[in-house]
């Protein structure tokens, strides 16, 4: 396979938050609730994003926070992902009314506002913890991947060599792992991906209207004391500066992972002989320069 | 001899550009007459469409045109190179004088817009002037010519079956009354007796109004029925050329007499249906000197080792095939 | 027109979905808020009012489950959502009533607005695949992981201030009483703007990329190629075949992702202090205001529904297999 660039990069960075996740905590330099007499100061030496209105370190506050932001939306992803192969899969390969009520929650699932319902339901729980939103929101944001699964697994389902496994008598389960679920990988990481990025930015946004892990940091919190404390008023722009830009790479890396997957599964978004002077354009084959210096150039290139 | 209407002039396609690149049409030279109808034969995958569509630069990416010229002869005596013209030029000529039925027309119609509408927007776009009235009337009688209710006009295409879609095609590409019209595998979604139903139609169309016709099938048999002149195609290449009653009488190419002897004949003397053992090489790895030679019944010495090329040979017909070589000169 | 009952349906079952949830949900609140509040409230509530809020949250333990469930469906149909909280003793759909024309206005344009503009750019982005439109995409995506409230604080520190022509917060000027004279209309505009804006920056992105992966997928479809062969006009091409396709499968696409979408928009309210749903569900969040937390969350799903009917019907427009004849 060729190494996908966009893929690479993302991975890469991937990588790098998922070693802050585990590292951060120690290489922060301060205790991010420890409050100081450094009230509301800008960037510095010392506290390189600033401090908040109690003199706590932002810097370390957002190191800190990595881990509850990988942490929630790793869990959220494996368990979202595992419930929308359980159903999606099984509504695909199922015929009849089975398949079709299976299909017809996971719509319901899609339709209903997420959000919302996740902040309905997180705020009626006894007690917030990084594991209790990981799970609300796994179990409530399953069904999209279900969807896809299902349109995948109701063409595989109709493909010669599955047809002739369920002729041989294969059971069930066998045909779905060994025939089905090998060319479910692609999707099934790419749904993976896509739950991520939105675990994390629902975890985030709770955090930041008030529902969060009692006593932890993450970088919603850490917005949602910029916003209560009026930071913009005050024009405290590292309070809120810091944590977003965070949000929006590691947003930008599983998007590109998964723009890299997503090339992989379909070629027609391929830029694969991309070349210097030759544009493919549908409707206009190019034809290639006939000086013969320049065609030997990118014969050899 | 008759006049040359398209000339293709080596011409090289490839897909893919720099390393990497396959090289699916090697070299071809190619001679349309006005009001002809040329066949182009080979087995699948063996360059057929990707030659069609190199020389009118259709091919969807990544096929890139190499090498090579597309001579069209314009009615006013002038001459063009389809290769090198401008956008806005070859926009023009499109459809108004080289029209193209794709293979698997099934595709070609766009799903989401009424027949009607796909047959007259290629009539407005080239004649702006006519009135909507003349266009729709053209258009009803377009669908009829090739034996189509005109209460189908406006219908969508999801609502047509397979073989009227193909149909529809063939109408759409004699809308502007172009003087080549390019087929590729036109009528292979439908029966035997529906095919040689709508060839005849197109035979009969072609008398009448004058085209000539690039006609490009696997069946051997159907050109021979139908066509002047044929090119047999190996591996991107053009193996052989001749007079289809010559080409059925005797074939110089053992792959073309292989070609003959995979589909049964309709008429005339009936050969033994042997087909040709093995199957055509990777493009990536072409085998040295002839390509055909590790498949072919009567290879000599000299085939693995040098290229035959395309050539009168001394009986003045255009193979390349080292059983009879190329009159020197 | 079966294609539409059998959506309708659907919708009915999903609506019938969210009002289960709704009946669940308040049963894993710890202790009893409906107590708590009578304490605080001392001897402010009607018996009535006391007692719908114990329908709500399931407190008649005398009650069967399915007893329970039925007067909870009863109370709904009745429109009685309970009494809210934060804003005791009005009646939380009468809460509702104040905020969802905000958000209809704010939320509900922007997003259509958003799906419009990005559907449009991603066609000519995908259309130019291979020129500078390409190096648009980076940038896209990572405006795209950007969440919607962060923006708008970047917004706000940016674009507002003393002095500036944007408010940083509110609907209309203080001291206004809302109705349809110029001034008011002037000023609800003048305060919707970078909001809007913010919605729009962040939602039109995503819309790009979708659309874009739309139309070079579509490009390569055979009715394209031909559209070339015929010689056609390449804004013609570019339209009519191969934007007109892709749409489909966006239109579909936006109608799925409404659910998503309005969660990331009602934030937004939140940093401009805008009065509408988003807002309330913030202070709702806040003051543990049961009753109106459920009750934002069937008005938007409801809303959500109506929409998702509406991008439907907008489909069936598009789209001719949908349709059936006779
Ligand atoms: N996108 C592509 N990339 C690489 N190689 C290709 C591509 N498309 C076609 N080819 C190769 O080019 C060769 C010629 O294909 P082409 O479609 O022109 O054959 P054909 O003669 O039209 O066959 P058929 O009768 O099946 O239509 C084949 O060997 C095929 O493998
Ligand atoms: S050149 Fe040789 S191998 Fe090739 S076709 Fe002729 S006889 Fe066969
Ligand atoms: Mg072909």
């Amino acid at each position: 396979m060729r190494t996908n660039p966009k893929a690479l990069t993302g991975l890469v960075a991937l990588g790098f938050f998922a070693l802050m996740a585990v590292v951060g905590p120690w290489l922060a330099p301060f205790d991010p609730s420890e409050r100081s007499s450094a009230l509301l100061q800008p960037p510095s030496a010392e506290h390189w994003f600033g401090t908040t209105h109690l003199g706590q370190d932002i810097f370390s506050q957002v190191l800190a926070g990595t881990r509850s932001v990988v942490l929630v939306g790793a869990i959220a992803g494996v368990v979202a992902t595992v419930l929308s192969v359980l159903v999606g899969v099984t509504a695909g390969y199922l015929s009849g009314s089975a398949g079709e009520g299976l299909s017809a929650l996971s719509n319901v699932f899609l339709v209903i506002p997420a959000l919302p319902l996740i902040v309905i339901i997180t705020s009626s729980l006894p007690e917030t913890s990084n594991l209790t939103i990981a799970l609300v929101i796994g179990l409530t944001s399953w069904a999209w991947n279900a969807r896809v699964l299902r349109a995948q697994t109701l063409s595989l389902r109709r493909r010669d060599y599955v047809e002739a496994a369920r002729a041989n008598g294969e059971s069930a389960w066998r045909i779905i792992l060994f025939e089905i679920m090998p060319n479910l990988t692609a999707v099934i990481a790419s749904g993976f991906v896509g739950t991520v990025l939105f675990a994390v930015v629902s975890e985030i946004t709770l955090a930041f209207i008030g529902v969060s892990d009692a006593g932890g940091w993450n970088w919603g919190t850490v917005l949602y004391w910029a916003q209560s404390q009026q930071a913009l008023a005050q024009g405290a722009w590292w309070w809120f500066v810091p944590a977003g830009l965070a949000i929006a790479l590691l947003g930008t890396a599983l998007s590109l992972v998964n723009f890299g997957i997503d090339e992989y599964v379909n070629p027609r978004l391929r830029n694969r002989f991309s070349m210097p002077g030759v544009r493919m354009r549908v409707g206009f084959t190019p034809v290639l320069p006939q000086d013969p210096k320049l065609a030997q150039k990118l014969e050899t290139s | 001899m008759k006049e040359r209407i398209l000339e293709v002039r080596g011409l090289n396609v490839d897909y893919g550009a720099g390393p990497g690149s396959v090289r699916a049409v090697r070299d071809v030279d190619l001679t349309l007459h006005r009001g002809e109808v040329l066949g182009l034969a080979g087995e699948s995958g063996s360059g057929k469409s990707t030659l069609a569509y190199g020389m009118t630069r259709l091919l969807p990416p990544p096929g890139v045109v190499a090498s090579g010229e597309v001579l069209y002869h314009l009615q006013d005596g002038t001459t063009v190179d389809l290769l090198r013209i401008r956008d806005a030029e070859l926009r023009r000529l499109r459809w108004s004088e080289i029209a193209i039925v794709f293979q698997g027309a099934i595709n070609s119609l766009n799903p989401v817009q009424r027949i009607s509408t796909q047959l007259v927007d290629v009539i407005k776009a080239h004649s702006p002037k006519t009135s909507p009235r003349a266009r729709q009337d053209r258009a009803r009688e377009l669908l009829e010519l090739v034996g189509i209710a005109a209460d189908r006009l406006h219908s969508y295409p999801h609502q047509l079956s397979g073989g009227m879609r193909q149909r529809v095609m063939i109408a759409m590409a004699l809308a502007l009354d172009p003087r080549v019209v390019v087929m590729d595998e036109p009528t292979t979604a439908l029966d035997v007796v529906v095919q040689r139903q709508i060839l005849r139609t197109l035979v009969d169309l072609r008398e009448r109004l004058g085209f000539s016709v690039v006609f490009i099938t696997h069946d051997l048999s159907l050109l021979v029925e139908f066509s002047d002149r044929i090119a047999i195609m190996y591996a991107g290449q053009v193996v052989e050329e001749a007079a289809s009653a010559d080409l059925y009488r005797s074939p110089l190419h053992p792959y073309s007499d292989g070609l003959l002897r995979s589909f049964p004949a309709l008429k005339g003397e009936k050969r033994e249906l042997t087909g040709i053992p093995g199957s055509p090489p990777d493009l990536r790895s072409m085998p040295a000197g002839c390509a055909f030679h590790p498949r072919c019944p009567r290879a000599l010495d000299v085939c693995g080792d040098r290229v035959p090329l395309l050539g009168q040979s001394r009986d003045g017909r255009s193979v390349a095939c080292w059983l009879h070589p190329v009159a020197v000169g | 027109m079966s294609y539409l009952l059998k959506r309708f349906g659907f919708y009915l079952l999903t609506a019938w979905a969210a009002v289960t949830i709704n009946f669940f949900v308040p049963r894993m609140i710890p202790g009893d808020p409906v107590q708590a509040l009578i304490t605080k409230q001392r001897g402010q509530m009607t018996s009535e009012s006391v007692r719908s809020l114990y329908v709500l949250f399931g407190l008649d333990k005398d009650e069967s489950l399915a007893s329970q469930y039925f007067s909870y469906l009863g109370q709904l149909l009745r429109g009685d959502l309970g009494l809210s909280f934060t804003f005791f003793p009005t009646p939380v759909a009468e809460v509702i009533g104040d905020g969802l024309p905000w958000t209809v206005g704010l939320v509900g344009i922007t997003t259509v607005i958003g799906f419009l503009l990005g559907t449009a750019a991603g066609a000519v982005v995908g259309w130019r695949r291979g020129t500078w439109a390409d190096s648009l995409i980076p940038v896209t995506t990572f405006v795209s992981s950007i969440p919607y409230f962060w923006l708008g604080l970047v917004a706000i520190a940016l674009l507002t201030g003393p002095g500036s022509f944007f408010p940083a917060s509110g609907a209309y000027a203080i001291g206004l009483v809302p109705n349809w004279d110029w001034q008011f209309i002037g000023s609800t505009v003048q305060h919707a703007l970078l909001p809007a804006f913010t919605i729009l920056v962040s939602s039109v992105s995503g819309w790009i990329l979708s659309m874009r992966n739309m139309m070079v997928t579509v490009s390569s479809d055979d009715y394209v190629t031909v559209a070339h062969a015929k010689g056609l006009p390449e804004r013609r091409v570019m339209l009519a075949y191969a934007a007109r396709n892709a749409l489909l499968p966006n239109v579909s696409g936006f109608a799925l992702a409404l659910g998503f979408i309005v969660g990331g928009t009602l934030l937004v309210e939140i940093v401009f202090s805008y009065p509408g749903l988003g807002l309330q569900l913030f202070q709702a969040v806040g003051a543990k205001d049961y009753p109106l937390l459920q009750g934002i969350f069937l008005i938007i799903t409801l809303s959500v529904l109506l929409a998702n009917l509406l991008a439907d019907v907008a489909y069936l427009a598009l789209d001719p297999r949908t349709r059936r004849e006779g």
